[in-house]
C-alpha cells in the first residue's frame, strides 16, 4: 500500500518539474528580452541565453534542469545573481511559521465550532457557525486582511499594522489565513460529526448509559477527525498558495513575498523555482497525510 | 414569517440582479470610472460622490460598477470555456477508460498538484499581464475539476442499461456521451459551475491585486483592493467599498449554488 502510493507520486512530481520548467518556455517572443528590457546591449542577451542555457535544444534544457535540482541547484537570480536556494532557504522559515500559526488558529476555531454546529444540529448555534463560515469563505485573504489590518491595528491599534518587526507582526498575517481555513474545517468537522452522530455505534454508546459528554469526546470525535486528516493536509498546501497573497499585503517576508516580488522584476528563474517549492510541498504534505490516513484508519490498513 | 423565509431565499437572487442592472447601466450610461479629478482625491462618501472617490479623485462607485462587469465578464467567459474542455475531457476518461482514461487522469492530477492559485498565477506572470492573458491563465487552470466530476460519473454511468443498449445498437461514441450521458451529469455540473463562478471571481480579483490583471486606468476589483490597501489610514472607505462588494457576489452566489444543491439533491465531495 505505501509503496503503491509512493509509485503514483513519481509522475505527478515529474509532471510537476516538467510543468515548471516549461514556463520559461510560455512567455511571449523572447525570454530573454522580456527580462532584460528592450534596450539590452547583445552581449548581455548572448551571456543570459547561454547561463539560462536557452540556446540549447529543449531536451538537453531539461535533462540540465533535472540535473542541477539533484543538487539541490535551482539556479540564479537574474537580478541578485543570488543562488535561489539560499534566496528560498531564507524565506522558508518566516512562511512555514505562519503557515502554522494560520493552522493551529484554523483548528482551535474550527473545529469546536464544528463540533458545537453539529450537536446544536438546526438550532441557533448551529445557524450562527454556518453563517459565519459562508462569511468567511466569501471573504478572501486581500479583503480579510485589510479589514482586520482595519479594525485590529487602525482603529484599536492593539497590533502593528505590517511589517516583521515585532513578535506581533505575526498575528494579523496569520488570523486572515487561519479564519479561511477554519471556515472550511468547520464545515468539515460539522458534516463528519453529523454523520458519525448517526452511525450505530453512537446509538449504542448512548444505550449503555454513558454520559453524553464521554459518548461526544471518547466515541464520535474520534471517528470524525479521521477524515479531516486528508483535509487538513489538502488545506495546508493551499495555505501556502494563499501566503503569496497574504504575505504581500502584510510586508511578510517569506517564499509568497518572494514569488511576487519575482514577478514583478521578471525575474523568471526564481519565479519558477518559488513555483516548484511550493507545488512539491504541497504533494509531500498530501503523501505524508494519505499514509497517516492509512496508519489511523484501521480500515485502509487492514484491506490492503 | 413567510416573508423572512422568502427573504433568505430569495436574497442571493436580488443581490445578483442588482449587480447585472449596475453592470448594463454602467455599459448603456458612461459612468466616467476613468475620469480624474484632482480636487475630489480620497473624497469620503458624500454628496459629491456615493462612496466616495480614489485616490486619483475617480468614483468609487462608477468604478466598482465598471470592475463588476470585468469581474463578471471574466468569471462567465471562462467558466463556460473551462466547463466545454473539462467536461470532454471527463467523458473521454470515463467512456473509454483504458490508457485514455489513465493519460487523461495523469494530466489532471499533475495540475491538481499545484495548490489553489498557484499555477494561474505562474501562468499569468509568464504570460504577462492583460485581460486576455488573465482569461487565458484562469482556462488553463480550471477545467480540472470538471474533468474528475465528468469522470467520476461517466464511469459508472457507462455501466448504465440505456447506455449498454444504445452501444450495441451500434451508436456512435460521441453522440451516446452527448445523448444519452451529458443530460444526466447537467445537474451536478451546474452546481459545481455556479461555485466555479464565485471562486473565478475571487481569482480575478487575486490575480488584478497582484497586478497581473487588467492594468490601469481600467477598474477591475482586485487592483482596486490593492491601491484602497495602500491609503488605509487615511480613506478606509475606499477598501470597505470594494470589499463589500465583492463578498456580496461570492456570497450570493455560493448560497445560489448551496440552493441549486440542495433543490437537486446532489451529494457534493467535502460539503454537508
Amino acid at each position: 500500500m505505501i509503496i503503491k502510493r509512493l509509485l503514483a507520486v513519481l509522475p505527478v512530481v515529474f509532471g510537476v518539474l516538467l510543468l515548471t520548467f516549461l514556463l520559461v518556455h510560455l512567455v511571449p517572443g523572447d525570454p530573454v528580452e522580456v527580462m532584460l528590457g528592450e534596450s539590452a546591449p547583445m552581449a548581455d542577451r548572448a551571456q543570459l541565453r547561454a547561463e539560462l542555457g536557452l540556446d540549447q535544444p529543449l531536451l538537453t534544457q531539461f535533462a540540465h534542469y533535472l540535473q542541477a535540482l539533484s543538487h539541490g541547484d535551482l539556479g540564479r537570480s537574474i537580478h541578485s545573481h543570488q543562488s535561489i536556494t539560499e534566496m528560498l532557504l531564507t524565506r522558508l522559515p518566516a512562511t512555514v511559521e505562519l503557515a502554522l500559526l494560520a493552522l493551529l488558529i484554523a483548528i482551535s476555531l474550527g473545529l469546536p465550532l464544528g463540533i458545537l454546529a453539529a450537536l446544536k444540529h438546526q438550532r441557533w448555534p448551529d445557524q450562527a457557525a454556518t453563517l459565519l463560515s459562508l462569511t468567511l469563505a466569501a471573504m478572501p485573504s486581500f479583503w480579510l486582511g485589510p479589514l482586520l489590518m482595519l479594525l485590529l491595528a487602525v482603529w484599536l491599534g492593539w497590533l502593528p499594522v505590517s511589517g516583521m518587526n515585532e513578535p506581533a507582526s505575526i498575528i494579523l498575517p496569520a488570523l486572515t489565513l487561519g479564519f479561511g481555513l477554519a471556515a472550511i474545517l468547520m464545515r468539515m468537522t460539522r458534516a463528519s460529526m453529523l454523520e458519525i452522530l448517526s452511525e450505530d455505534f453512537v446509538r449504542t454508546a448512548r444505550a449503555k448509559g454513558i454520559s453524553e459528554r464521554q459518548v461526544v469526546l471518547r466515541h464520535a470525535l474520534r471517528a470524525a477527525l479521521l477524515p479531516l486528516v486528508t483535509v487538513l493536509g489538502l488545506q495546508l498546501g493551499s495555505l501556502l498558495a494563499g501566503a503569496v497573497i497574504t504575505e504581500t499585503i502584510f510586508g511578510w517576508e517569506g517564499v509568497g513575498r518572494l514569488l511576487v516580488e519575482s514577478i514583478e522584476k521578471r525575474d523568471y528563474p526564481v519565479t519558477q523555482a518559488c513555483v516548484l517549492v511550493i507545488a512539491l510541498v504541497y504533494v509531500l504534505v498530501n503523501l505524508a497525510t494519505d499514509l497517516l490516513y492509512a496508519r489511523l484508519d484501521p480500515r485502509v490498513r487492514f484491506a490492503s | 414569517m413567510k416573508l423572512l423565509r422568502n427573504f433568505t431565499s430569495y436574497w442571493p437572487r436580488w443581490v445578483l440582479a442588482f449587480w447585472l442592472v449596475l453592470v448594463c447601466l454602467s455599459v448603456l450610461i458612461d459612468l466616467a470610472p476613468d475620469r480624474i479629478s484632482l480636487e475630489h482625491v480620497l473624497l469620503p462618501p458624500g454628496s459629491l460622490a456615493w462612496l466616495g472617490a480614489d485616490d486619483l479623485g475617480r468614483s468609487i462607485a462608477a468604478r466598482l460598477a465598471a470592475g463588476a462587469g470585468v469581474s463578471l465578464m471574466v468569471a462567465v467567459l471562462v467558466t463556460g470555456v473551462t466547463l466545454l474542455t473539462g467536461t470532454t475531457v471527463g467523458l473521454l476518461a470515463g467512456y473509454y477508460g483504458g490508457w485514455i482514461d489513465r493519460l487523461l487522469m495523469q494530466v489532471t492530477d499533475i495540475f491538481l498538484a499545484f495548490p489553489g492559485i498557484l499555477l494561474a498565477i505562474a501562468f499569468a506572470a509568464v504570460l504577462g499581464p492583460g485581460l486576455g492573458n488573465l482569461m487565458l491563465a484562469l482556462c488553463l487552470t480550471s477545467w480540472v475539476g470538471y474533468a474528475r466530476l465528468t469522470r467520476a460519473q461517466a464511469l459508472s454511468l457507462r455501466e448504465r442499461q440505456h447506455v449498454q443498449a444504445a452501444k450495441s445498437l451500434g451508436a456512435p461514441a460521441w453522440r451516446i456521451m452527448r445523448k444519452h450521458m451529458l443530460p444526466l451529469l447537467a445537474a451536478p455540473l451546474v452546481v459545481e459551475a455556479t461555485y466555479s463562478i464565485a471562486g473565478l471571481v475571487i481569482a480575478e480579483a487575486s490575480l488584478s491585486f497582484l497586478g497581473l490583471g487588467i492594468q490601469a486606468p481600467h477598474a477591475s476589483w482586485g487592483s482596486m483592493l490593492r491601491d484602497g490597501v495602500r491609503y488605509l489610514l487615511v480613506a478606509p472607505h475606499y477598501v470597505l467599498a470594494v470589499g463589500l462588494s465583492l463578498m456580496s457576489v461570492v456570497l450570493a452566489i455560493n448560497v445560489l449554488g448551496d440552493q441549486l444543491r440542495d433543490a437537486w439533491d446532489i451529494r457534493r465531495a467535502g460539503s454537508d
